[in-house]
Order: structure tokens, then C-alpha cells, then sequence
């Protein structure tokens, strides 16, 4: 039997749902049929827009996609300006204020508390601009991602910004590949440190080399079938091709159209490529897509960078996360910093869009570790751009634990969600830069840390993983988390190790601590967090990292999926103004 | 009118009569249950999988996991709350409330 999702994008889906989205915008909220409620709100996904969660009716997230995390010159003030006109809810954050954007791990931007009334406006001016939330969320192309620095870096077989670019404006809006299973999240790299991050994406395009008719061609290697998502993690499988860059569409739309053929409508727990590549193994991926879904004879694999990977691997080489000042291959410099769990209040990305106008080119691009880099600062620029007060709080040169913090949305929007992440993260992170010292070698340290199994913030790529849960303590229920260890990418990506379970969340400083100071005592010369942490097994590692109360206090220990809004004065649900008119004035119970 | 029961958002809510009405990260106490050897499980809900109606009962399966001894299993038939009065109105059950998976009755 197909499912209730299946059912309703049968009926609508893709491009047309634009039509109903405006209509309803036009006609208000509370004019959408209340059995109609589930099948819109899924259908709206399509167009970047997701309800949030019970407490927060008729308000939505909305996500931008950005290509490769490309903001090009003039975008970041649009979006600021967006943001704060448009992001502000019933009540403020606590770290964060009223109106922020959220820089994601996929390279694109979320906004929160959106009015559907007002989202004809904001879809204006957003394509004005040649931004848009198309197939941002929903059963198609995500947002396509890769090296950040694509184009400008010094280390890369092959520019492949233009070939994202390309993937972007055609898979953007085609019919043929609207409707998916689920979703079809794509990397494009060719820069030889990997970061484009493809072994954890459903389709990966990775550098490398082939001879081919005594000639040396640059290209891609293809895997499919990476994800994080439930407590099933794969990397992505090598399916022994190699693609020229001019034909990457075809083979990437070959990919996607058996995707669309023979994934899983029937289940969407099994609907992922992933679950399919394990069903029939990467040979016969490989030989379907060569008999039915592209019409030339498939290269197999060439010679791949991976060996040369540094990216997230633990050693302390290469641009690494791209924080920092680097220069460019035209001799420019791009200037990455950080911000802690990638929220940005709207006046600082206004500063921002400012800066990097003023020193740069005015682009800016987002990065898969939640960070900005402000590209194409001519050197003798670089001084004052590093003088300037905004840098002080989004720093080039943070401590380790506020580079390395991800965090993904939370109770504070997320419905899937077990517990708080964003400000709790902020507080960790904070609190682990004035307690504890790696060893100075040690400039990057991440930390990843997921609302629930759904992995948004990516947690078992990282030193250290947390993963929403619960637990109890005296007896009542508080949010806690399972804590892994050693994960990262490379040449041999590896996810963590599941240590110690259900640490109440006031004990995961006081853990990372114990741990960190065991790991700078016993190291072995020279020897990375990583490195030590794969040389102990599971039972000495739960020893080492002790969970414990510390001087660290943390606010949101409470059910906070409970509340409205976990920062509520009166957090209590039934305080909640929602749902609210355009206006944002409580609407009447209709009861 | 027959009750309308779904799952959405990928298993973080179950919709009745198109309101949301229980969500993913409760702790559910379970009696009679096969998730783990616990006496009483203590049962956080990680992800909702099936919603069916009876007569009077909304039942679901979840994915999720017994905090007290870490056991991790997709549950038996759980109940999640009634349909009440002449309006089919849906009553929760309460967070601290014993379930025990029951079998599924077709209506
Ligand atoms: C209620 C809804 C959800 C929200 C608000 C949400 C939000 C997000 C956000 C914000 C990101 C980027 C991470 C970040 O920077 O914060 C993301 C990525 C991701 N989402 Fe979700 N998400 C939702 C549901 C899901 C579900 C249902 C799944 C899987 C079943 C999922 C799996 C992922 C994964 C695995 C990533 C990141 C890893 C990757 O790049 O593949 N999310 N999501
Ligand atoms: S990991 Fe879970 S809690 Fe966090 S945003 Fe994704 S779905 Fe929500
Ligand atoms: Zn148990």
C-alpha cells in the first residue's frame, strides 16, 4: 500500500504546488481545510518550507538552498535583510535574539518563525536576487554541496563549481526528477583534501584521473548510497565509474531516474538509496544504470585522490575546516570564521554582507561545518578586515571547541527532536575553552552534537559525538545524550563508536574534560585525538571518559520539547500565541 | 466519520484527525511488553512506525529505546490515547501512564 505521503504527491507535486502555496499566502493561514493540514505542510516542503513544531502552529522554517554554499555578490544582504524583517517569532532567543540565520551543514540557510502570508514577498525577493527555496526540503534534489572553496583553492584536481552549478540548474525544476522516493542529497568535490564530504551523501562525485585513449582526463569516481540518517549509517559505495566532467549530468540524472524507478514508495524507513545499494550491492547499480539509464558505455573507476584527503581526518594539516586566512590561487586570500553552531543574528550578517563588500568581492560561502569564509580579499586588504570588531566575535582564529562545535536545530523548532541543541552546545562550547586544554597541537577538535538519530549535525564524523536522549536522575526524566568517539573522513572514513549512554546533560562537559586530560597525559609523541582514540578499545575508552558533574550548569535539563518555546518566560505549551494571523495575534480557538 | 490516524514528519508525530497531537521524545512506561526484560520499561519514543484505529483506542508501534537498562526494540501495539464522547474527541493518555501492547482489532 503506498503511504500517505506517496498518495498526496500523486495528487500534487513539484512546481505546481507554487500555485496553492500563493493562494493560501493570499488567503491566510487558518484558510487551509484542517484535513488538509498533513498533505499541504509535507507538499510545502518542496518549496523550502517546513511547519514547526506542536506549539508553533502557522509558523515555518524556510530554508535557501545555495548551491556549494556560493552567496554570490549581493545575496548576503538580501538575505539579512530578509531575515530580519521576515524571522521574528513571538519570542527571542536567549544567545541569539529575534531574527538569525542559520548556516547549515549542507550549505544552505534556514530562517525560522515564517509567516506563510508573507512568503510571496519573500519568494520575490529572494528570485529577484537569484535566490530560491526550490526542493529545498522534500522527496527530491537537496541542495547540492562541495568544497567550499571550489574555484579559488590552491589544492584541486579540478574546479568543480561550474559542474555543482550545472547539476543545480538542471536538476532544479525538472519534471522527471521532482518526485523521488525521499530525498537525493548530492556531492560535487575536485578539490584533493575532500572536503566535499561525499562519502556521506547519496550521490558523490570525487576527483580523479583516467587514462582513456592514451590520454590523461581529469573527472569524477562515483559512489551512491551514504547517509547518516536512524541508526543506520553508510558510506557511500564505489560503483567503479568514471565520469568526464561534461557528461556529470548524464550520469548523475541516470543515477537519480533509478533512484526514482526502483527506490522504495512502499516504506519510507527503506525509501534512501542507501538501503537500496545494500539490496543489490554496487555491481548491479552499476550494470542497471549502464543497461537502462544512460544511453553511452560508463568508464569504469579511474585513480582517486583519496590517500591525499586531510580533511576532518584528525591530522592537524591542510585548510582543513577552512577557518582562517588562506590564500587563493589568484594570489587573493579567503578569510574563514567561525560561528559557533552557525547562527548569525541579522544585524551581523547585514555587517557582514558590508565587509565583505568592502574588502572582498562580496561574495561569501557557506561551509558544511556551519562556518563563513569571505572570499577574494586582495592582501593588502587582509589587516583591516581582521581589524574590524565583527571578527571578534566570529573569529579566524577561535579556540579549538568553538571552531569544532556543530549543532543541529532541536527542540527549539525540530519535531523529530529529543532534546535542546543550539544553546546548549553554545554553553558546552564556552565552557570547554575556559576548563580544558588540548595539547597545542591540536587546533581543531569537533564535536557534533544531533537533536535525535536523524544526524542533522552529522555526529559520527566527529572526535566526539552526542546524540539526543533521555534518562533519569533522582528519579526524573532529564535530556541527556550517548557519547561516541573517534569518527572522521579521510581515506578511511570511519563513524564513531557508541561509548557511554544516556549521559545526563550536565555530566557531557565534565566527560569531554576527563577524557581530553587522559588523552594529553598518555598520548603517544605526536600521536592525534583520533589516532589514540582507535588505539583503545570501547571498554578502556568508557573508562577514560568519565561522566561527572562540573562547575558547567546547564538550563535546559526539563523536557523542553514540552514547552512552546524552550525560552519562553512562561514556556508552558498552553501559553503558546499559536497559532497567529498575519500580524502575528493569537488567532481564536476554533473549539 | 471514521477517525483519520497518520504518521508524519518521518515518525515524529501521529496526526489524528489532521491535528498533531502526541509527539516523539516522551518516556512511556510499559507493563506486559516485549521491548526488554525491565519489569516496567522505561520507554523513550524515538520514532513513530504504525498508527492504526479501533473502535475506541488510536494504537501505535514505535521505534525506541528502555532508559533503564538501554535495550533498544520497535514496540508492540501501544496505546496512545482513546476517542471519547458523541464527537469522537481523542484523550491522550498521560506520559505517566502504564501501557501494555494490546492486539490489533480491526474496525
Ligand atoms: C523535522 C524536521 C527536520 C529539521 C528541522 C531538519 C533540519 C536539518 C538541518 C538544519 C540540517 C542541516 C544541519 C544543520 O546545519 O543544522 C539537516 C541536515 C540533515 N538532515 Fe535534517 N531535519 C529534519 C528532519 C530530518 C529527517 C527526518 C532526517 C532523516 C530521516 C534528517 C536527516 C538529515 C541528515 C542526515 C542531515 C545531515 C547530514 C547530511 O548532510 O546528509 N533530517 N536537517
Ligand atoms: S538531528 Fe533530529 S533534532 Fe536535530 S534537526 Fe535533525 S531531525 Fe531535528
Ligand atoms: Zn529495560
Amino acid at each position: 500500500m503506498p503511504t500517505d505521503v506517496e498518495r498526496w504527491k500523486d495528487e500534487v507535486y513539484g512546481e505546481e504546488i507554487r500555485e496553492h502555496l500563493m493562494e493560501f499566502a493570499e488567503t491566510g493561514w487558518e484558510s487551509i481545510p484542517e484535513d488538509e493540514q498533513d498533505a499541504w505542510f509535507e507538499r510545502f516542503k518542496w518549496w523550502g518550507l517546513y511547519h514547526q513544531r506542536a506549539g508553533q502552529e502557522s509558523y515555518f522554517m524556510m530554508r535557501i538552498g545555495t548551491p556549494n554554499g556560493v552567496i554570490e555578490p549581493g545575496q548576503l544582504e538580501v538575505i539579512g535583510e530578509i531575515a530580519e524583517e521576515y524571522a521574528t517569532g513571538p519570542a527571542e532567543n536567549p544567545e541569539f535574539g529575534g531574527a538569525y540565520c542559520d548556516w547549515t551543514t549542507r550549505q544552505s540557510i534556514q530562517l525560522h518563525w515564517i509567516k506563510l502570508e508573507d512568503v510571496p514577498e519573500i519568494f520575490e525577493k529572494l528570485e529577484d536576487n537569484g535566490l530560491s527555496t526550490q526542493q529545498a526540503c522534500g522527496d527530491s534534489w537537496r541542495n547540492i554541496v562541495g568544497c567550499p572553496v571550489a574555484g579559488k583553492d590552491k589544492h584541486e584536481l579540478i574546479d568543480a563549481w561550474p559542474i555543482a552549478r550545472d547539476l543545480h540548474d538542471t536538476f532544479k525544476g525538472d519534471e522527471d526528477h521532482t518526485n523521488l522516493p525521499r530525498k537525493w542529497k548530492v556531492s560535487v568535490t575536485g578539490c584533493t583534501e575532500g572536503c566535499g564530504q561525499g562519502d556521506i551523501n547519496d550521490l558523490a562525485l570525487e576527483p580523479a584521473r583516467k587514462e582513456i585513449e592514451g590520454e590523461e582526463v581529469t573527472g569524477f569516481n562515483v559512489r551512491v548510497g551514504g547517509g547518516l540518517s536512524r541508526k543506520e549509517p553508510r558510506l557511500a559505495r564505489d560503483i567503479d565509474v568514471f565520469v568526464r566532467p561534461e557528461k556529470a549530468d548524464e550520469v548523475a540524472g541516470g543515477l537519480s531516474a533509478l533512484f526514482r524507478e526502483h527506490g522504495d514508495r512502499e516504506n519510507r524507513y527503506n525509501a534512501r538509496i542507501k538501503f537500496l545499494v545494500d539490496e543489490w550491492g554496487a555491481e548491479k547499480i552499476r550494470s542497471t544504470l549502464q543497461e537502462d539509464f544512460v544511453d553511452f558505455d560508463l568508464h569504469t573507476a579511474g585513480e582517486d585522490l583519496r590517500e591525499e584527503y586531510t580533511y576532518n581526518t584528525g591530522i592537524q594539516e591542510g585548510h582543513n575546516d577552512h577557518v582562517g586566512v588562506h590564500e587563493q590561487v589568484d594570489g587573493n586570500y579567503y578569510v574563514g570564521l567561525n560561528v559557533l553552531v552557525g547562527r548569525m543574528g541579522a544585524a551581523d550578517v547585514l555587517e557582514l554582507a558590508d565587509l565583505a563588500e568592502e574588502y572582498g568581492s562580496g561574495e561569501v560561502r557557506l561551509t558544511q561545518r556551519q562556518n563563513v569564509i569571505v572570499t577574494d580579499v586582495p592582501e593588502e586588504n587582509l589587516d583591516e578586515l581582521l581589524d574590524e570588531p565583527l571578527l571578534d566575535e566570529y573569529s579566524p582564529d577561535p579556540s579549538p571547541f568553538m571552531r569544532g562545535s556543530i549543532a543541529c536545530t532541536g527542540t527549539e523548532f525540530c519535531s523529530l527532536s529529543i532534546v535542546e541543541t543550539k544553546n546548549r552546545q553554545v554553553r558546552y562550547a564556552r565552557w570547554l575553552k575556559e576548563n580544558v586544554e588540548l595539547p597545542d597541537d591540536h587546533e581543531e577538535f569537533h564535536i557534533h552534537l544531533s537533536g535525535c538519530t536523524a544526524s542533522c549535525a552529522q555526529p559520527q564524523i566527529a572526535d566526539v559525538s552526542l546524540r539526543g536522549m533521555k534518562t533519569r536522575k533522582n528519579g526524573d526524566p532529564v535530556e541527556a545524550f550517548d557519547v561516541g568517539l573517534g569518527g572522521g573522513l579521510g581515506e578511511d572514513p570511519r563513524f564513531a563508536d557508541w561509548i557511554a549512554m544516556r549521559v545526563p546533560a550536565d555530566e557531557v562537559p565534565g566527560a569531554i574534560a576527563n577524557l581530553i586530560e587522559t588523552f594529553a597525559e598518555r598520548r603517544a609523541n605526536g600521536e592525534t585525538f583520533r589516532e589514540f582514540v582507535a588505539d583503545h578499545d570501547e571498554e578502556e575508552l568508557a573508562d577514560l571518559l568519565e561522566p561527572e558533574e562540573t562547575d558547567y550548569e546547564d538550563p535546559y535539563m526539563h523536557n523542553t520539547k514540552k514547552t512552546w518555546y524552550p525560552y519562553a518566560e512562561d514556556d508552558d505549551m498552553d501559553a503558546s500565541p499559536a497559532p497567529t494571523d498575519s500580524q502575528g495575534d493569537p488567532l481564536p480557538a476554533d473549539d | 466519520m471514521p477517525t483519520a490516524v497518520r504518521i508524519l514528519d518521518d515518525g515524529a508525530w501521529i496526526s489524528v484527525d489532521d491535528e498533531r497531537v502526541v509527539s516523539v521524545s516522551e518516556l512511556w512506561r510499559l507493563t506486559d511488553h516485549d521491548v526488554c526484560n525491565c519489569t516496567t520499561a522505561d520507554f523513550l519514543i524515538e520514532g513513530f512506525v504504525e498508527v492504526d484505529v479501533t473502535e475506541t483506542t488510536i494504537l501505535a508501534r514505535a521505534a525506541g529505546q528502555c532508559v533503564t537498562c538501554g535495550a533498544s526494540a520497535v514496540s508492540g501495539w501501544l496505546p496512545v490515547g482513546r476517542i471519547v464522547g458523541p464527537d469522537r474527541r481523542f484523550a491522550p493518555l498521560s506520559s505517566g501512564d502504564v501501557r501494555t501492547p494490546q492486539r490489533r482489532r480491526r474496525q
